[in-house]
């Protein structure tokens, strides 16, 4: 197939947009017959905006956004679609040395366990107050984001409120390093690569991967506007085609160097192709004395079925968005935020056989997630700001 | 319009700010407060309470501000982005600027219409100030070439200065390409015969 219209895709900095880097800058969308134009932008809150109005064909986005937009929560109902997913897992949560002493120091149990971790948190949250001093400050990149959710859901467990208890603040990702040096904040949750950039500048230690406290988590999508999608089939299945296609690529260990150093071109993601290449071997120093903690799991693009995505997992962020009062609970939101995850499109474009069953979100604590019984998950926590039931 | 308005300028751009800011105030508006520096910004906001919040889009705060809509404790009244739905083209026009509104508390858009309008036509000023610099700067750099590869062509073939800029001009017609570009080649060949 070819055409004439040149495309324009909307991508932040970051590993996750490492399918859509790599489908254009390597070749695989042009194999297509498609002439993309790939933008970075330096906002979440751009990106949606050009997507909306059309700036943009398609865009990197944080999966809740694709949501938010789709139900209309906090901005502009726009209906996006999303037909592949571009990252599965990738983030951490990283702290300042001095929380992190703090953090083990009251820990009771091994660190690396996340419900030790978020029990020590409410020690040592319990301690500042009573000493009076000021709530911690954790950073995260958007209000609709895994990272929001990531974070709420792991110190909740522990007995934090994430609203009483700290702060909150949104951070663009570039940002988060140097807001950990000059102490504005004391821990953040973001993706590849800024976690690493922060333990080699000896700032932060990664407490966390998220893939320790949910072991399979939707990331980022490929978004379209679901009118351009109706407009724009074969388009739409070029593009999801290419997508899968880069995304083997960048699974086969053998083509890795290759990948971190499109990767690392001052227009891409612009960090170092060896910072880049621990997220995809799984190996990440996690604490300046040279610690190195691995996990195969700690980012997907593609691997285990990760490009398809799962409706499930939709689900699962809506339910965060209902726990956290950032959306009214509705059958029929539920059903509508499941419906913006489109596995129709990915199998129709790349014609693949039924794969197994995607795997479970799972996480280290609570009942496991049933995308039909989103009443049951919110009533099995204790903080929330939605009671029910 | 309405002075008693509060408005806040983000912007990093010390020039555009500017002339956002004249503008306003041209317009009537006595209260405009320009934030270059963006640590703290949220706090900064809260405890200047502005009405009218203006931001550029080469700013990632931009996603620190669509914090404000989030019910939250710090938030002393809800703030509700300026471009709804039906300012499909209010939205466009700004996005194109480069430049996003929002607004604070219950004001109704059309009260701030204007302001918007007229951030755009800056925003749009200004992006056209920059492109005819950009432009004379590289038509100095080229001067500057041109210069260069004439002083070259004067020594080393004893030509006049007249007759060394046609030498370059008749290359560059015969070659089809800038007297600038045929410029470059000879100071480039010059330094490798050095």
């Amino acid at each position: 197939m070819t055409t004439d219209k040149r495309l324009r895709i909307g991508f932040i900095p970051l590993c996750d947009a490492t399918a859509l880097i790599v489908a254009v800058d390597k070749g695989f969308t042009a194999a297509e017959g498609l002439d993309v134009d790939l933008v970075r932008e330096v906002s979440w809150a751009n990106i949606r905006d050009k997507l909306n109005i059309g700036l943009f064909d398609a865009a990197h986005l944080i999966a809740p956004i694709a949501i938010a937009s789709s139900l209309g929560l906090g901005h502009v109902k726009v209906p996006i679609v999303a037909p592949f997913s571009l990252g599965v897992n990738g983030n951490a949560i990283t702290v300042s040395p001095a929380l992190y002493a703090s953090i083990a120091a009251a820990a009771d149990g091994n660190i690396s366990d996340p419900l030790v971790t978020a029990k020590a948190l409410a020690k040592v949250v319990a301690t500042r107050k009573q000493r009076g001093q000021d709530p911690l400050t954790f950073g995260m990149t958007f209000p609709f984001s895994t990272h929001n959710y990531h974070l709420r859901f792991w110190m909740a467990a522990g007995g934090v409120d994430p609203d009483e208890d700290v702060r909150l603040v949104v951070l663009p990702p570039p940002y988060m390093v140097e807001s950990l040096a000059n102490r504005h904040v004391d821990a953040f949750c973001v993706g590849a690569p800024w976690n690493s950039v922060a333990v080699d500048l000896g700032i932060g230690f990664i407490l966390h991967f998220v893939s320790e406290i949910l072991p399979r988590a939707a990331e980022k999508v490929l978004g379209f506007r679901s009118r351009w999608v109706r407009e724009n089939p074969e388009l739409l299945a070029a593009l999801v085609r290419a997508h899968a296609k880069a995304a083997d690529f960048v699974e086969d260990p053998a083509n890795r160097d290759e990948v971190c150093n499109i990767l690392a071109a001052p227009n891409r993601i612009a960090v170092s192709a060896d910072v880049l290449r621990r997220t995809f071997d799984g190996k990440l120093k996690v604490s300046p004395d040279g610690a190195v903690r691995s996990d195969p799991n700690y980012l997907l693009v593609g691997r285990d079925g990760a490009g398809r995505p799962d409706p499930a997992q939709a689900a699962w962020l809506y339910a965060q968005m209902v726990r956290w009062g950032q959306a009214p609970f509705s059958d029929e939101m539920c059903r509508a935020a499941m419906a913006v995850f489109r596995p129709d499109l990915f199998d129709a474009a790349t014609e693949a056989a039924a794969g197994p069953a995607p795997g479970k979100i799972g996480a280290f604590t609570g009942p496991v997630f049933d995308p039909g019984d989103i009443a049951g998950h919110l009533a099995s926590w204790r903080i929330g700001r939605v009671p029910i039931g | 319009m309405d002075p008693s308005f509060k408005i806040v300028i983000v912007d990093k751009n010390p020039i555009r700010a500017a002339i956002l800011e004249d503008g306003l105030r041209e317009a009537g508006h006595v209260q405009v407060v320009h934030i270059d520096e963006t640590s703290h910004l949220l706090q900064r906001i809260y405890t200047l309470d502005p009405d009218v919040i203006l931001i550029d889009l080469e700013n990632p705060s931009r996603d620190v501000l669509e914090q404000m809509f989030q019910m939250s404790r710090v938030v002393k009244r809800p703030i509700a982005m300026f471009v709804d739905q039906s300012d499909r083209a209010s939205i466009e026009a700004a996005v194109d600027a480069g430049v996003s509104a929002y607004i604070v508390g219950g004001l109704r858009k059309e009260r701030v219409q204007n302001i918007l309008d007229l951030c755009i036509s800056r925003f749009n000023a200004f992006s056209r100030l920059e492109g005819e610099l950009e432009k004379t700067r590289s038509q100095l750099e080229e001067r500057k070439v041109i210069d260069r590869a004439k002083g070259i062509l004067m020594k080393a073939k004893n030509l006049t200065e007249e007759n060394a800029y046609a030498l370059l001009r008749k290359t560059a017609m015969n070659e089809n390409k800038k007297i600038a570009e045929v410029a470059q080649a000879v100071i480039t060949a010059s330094e490798l015969f050095k």
